[in-house]
């Protein structure tokens, strides 16, 4: 259930990401969410694809330091407090979130979540029905 | 003209070289007591009786630094262990330090020959002496500190750092001469001129005693510019005592280096016969006054020339150039020795990095800065805390080896040279390079 995200180093050079997304792009591989984070040195995106398997391959053929982590997605409703609240149920739990990036469509949100205890949070996303988005629905979206 | 020991220091050629062939004779015999030398002599048939003139040197074997490591810690000393009273060792290195052991009178000896150092160069009984090299087993610190005070010159054992300290110091005791490595003296300058004092008027210095770290006659120029000072090059390393080894006169245009203290050859490292006059090669150097743990022919993998001609001071003792370099990898970045295989060795024990690393050594205002660069091996990439733990850890453990904090920076595979054949692993960019 879990969903497959890869994670990719860039050195903080000029043109970097440019070049490292047109590897994707000539592959035919479309990007379905991303995010940067970045230090003084580097930065770490973050993606997931139409094709994760393929994306990877690619990437790793041109030298790309990266690796695939499993992350939650959720769908929750794209309104004033569900935000706040499904995050409180993982907290109310005692589950640290490590990292986390959201995107909405329409009238729904969509929560990429990353924690270390994936067990525990399946319990919350269990009990409280919460509505999980798996990756086929994903990179259908 | 003044001598500190004006007999010796003039000395004729040709005594000089009588006197170290007694001296070298006399060394030998000391030196069959330890266990290394004294299996060497017997293989080589070397007696004391057997040394007629230099050319007899040519029987040693070379002594390495190797060596030294290998006979940890006192495979290569010369007397029993209750008349040895002090223990150095050298900073930095790989594997087991290495380790020099001094008698009651190799002290004495060595504190006679910075004292004679320091004598030429202008130091007398009246002066304020303040020494801002680290104390400890650097022989920085307490080679300067006794040859002073044999001197007869109040001397202030400052130590390393706390530039306001030794500002606070300077003005307030009148020190007249410094010991400072070269990027520190320009480091106190600034400090100076940040406190609104002008070195050159508001302090009693005169002069400065810089050495231990390269550095290049423009850059002798300027810290004498910015302190009003002269300023004097010394040589000197661990294996041979300390400070002393060899040091500028006042006509600043070579270093002496002490003949009746060391027989000193240059030679091709990669034949290592000798080289023509006054081209450049490598100092190898026997000590011939001191009892503890005498060296022959030991390798100082530093380059040099010998100056040709007389020096208009009066010494007879050669000159060395001011060095050219190295016959190894040794990186001397803050008066600290480092080799790329301790940086090397820390690297390859995180199995988190890859093979390739990047050491590059630059002067950032008047701080050399060094900078390791590593590519990235096994690690889970989406884990930002993790990464910059790991950046931290490499840097202390790096700190622990090398005695300086480098800047590690953690870079994408396939971007540093490839570890296969010869790969760049250090680039100096430092301005005195």
């Amino acid at each position: 259930m879990t969903i497959n995200q890869i994670s990719v180093f860039l050195e903080n050079k000029f043109g970097r990401l440019n070049e490292v997304l047109s590897f994707l792009s000539e592959a035919k591989i479309r990007v379905v969410a991303a995010t940067v984070a970045d230090t003084s040195d580097y930065g770490i995106l973050r993606l997931i694809t139409t094709d994760q398997q393929k994306a990877f391959q690619i990437l790793k053929s041109h030298n790309v330091s990266a690796n695939v982590n499993e992350v939650i997605a959720i769908s929750i409703d794209s309104c004033i407090s569900k935000f706040s609240e499904t995050v409180e149920l993982f907290t109310k739990a005692g589950i640290s979130i490590e990292y986390m990036y959201c995107f909405s469509i329409d009238k729904k949100a969509i929560l990429v979540l990353r924690t270390s205890n994936l067990d525990a949070a399946y319990d919350v996303i269990r009990k409280n029905s919460l509505n999980f988005v798996i990756e086929s629905q994903l990179i259908n979206l | 003209m003044e001598y500190w020991q004006e007999e010796i220091e003039t000395m004729k050629r040709s005594d000089l070289e009588k006197l170290q062939v007694e001296r070298l004779r006399k060394t030998v015999e000391i030196a069959m007591n330890s266990p290394f030398y004294g299996k060497i002599f017997k293989e080589k048939g070397i007696t004391p009786e057997s040394i007629k003139s230099l050319d007899d040197l040519k029987r040693f074997p070379f002594t390495t630094k190797e060596d030294l490591r290998n006979n940890y810690p006192f495979g290569l000393a010369s007397v029993p262990k209750e008349k040895i009273v002090r223990l150095h060792s050298s900073s930095g290195t790989t594997g087991n330090p290495t380790v020099i052991v001094h008698t009651q009178e190799d002290l004495n000896q060595w504190a006679n020959q910075v004292a004679r150092c320091m004598y030429m160069v202008g130091l007398r009984d009246t002066d304020v002496f303040q020494n801002t090299s680290g104390y400890g087993m650097f022989t920085g610190g307490l080679g300067f500190q006794y040859g002073a005070e044999r001197l007869g010159a109040m001397t202030i054992p400052a130590a390393a750092g706390n530039s306001k300290r030794q500002v606070k110091f300077i003005m307030d005791f009148g020190t007249t001469v410094l010991h400072a490595i070269p990027s520190y003296a320009t480091r106190l300058a600034e400090v100076f001129f940040e406190m609104g004092i002008d070195p050159k008027k508001d302090t009693k210095l005169t002069t400065l005693c810089i050495g231990a770290e390269p550095h290049s006659e423009e850059q002798r120029k300027r810290i004498e510019q910015l302190l009003g000072v002269k300023a004097y090059n010394c040589f000197g390393m661990s294996e041979m005592n300390g400070p002393g080894v060899a040091f500028e006169c006042k006509e600043q245009n070579g270093l002496h280096i002490w003949e009746d203290y060391v027989i000193a050859e240059i030679l091709d490292p990669e034949t290592l016969e000798p080289v023509a006059e006054g081209e450049v090669g490598e100092l190898v150097l026997t000590t011939i006054n001191r009892e503890a743990m005498p060296l022959f022919r030991y390798r100082t993998r530093d380059l040099t020339r010998f100056l040709p001609g007389e020096c208009p001071c009066g010494r007879t003792h050669r000159r060395i150039s001011r060095f050219q370099g190295r016959s190894d990898d040794m990186m001397i970045v803050k008066g600290v020795n480092i080799f790329p295989v301790q940086i090397e060795k820390i690297l390859m024990g995180f199995k988190e990095l890859g093979m390739n690393y990047l050491i590059t050594i630059e002067t950032v205002g008047n701080n050399d800065e060094m900078m390791v660069e590593v590519e990235l091996g096994e690690v889970r990439i989406d884990d930002f805390p993790k990464l910059q733990a790991l950046t931290k850890e490499i840097t202390r453990q790096l700190k622990d080896e090398i005695l300086l904090t480098p800047r590690v920076k953690l870079v994408e595979n396939g971007t540093l040279p490839q570890s296969e054949g010869k790969a760049v692993r250090v680039k100096d960019l430092r301005k005195n390079h």
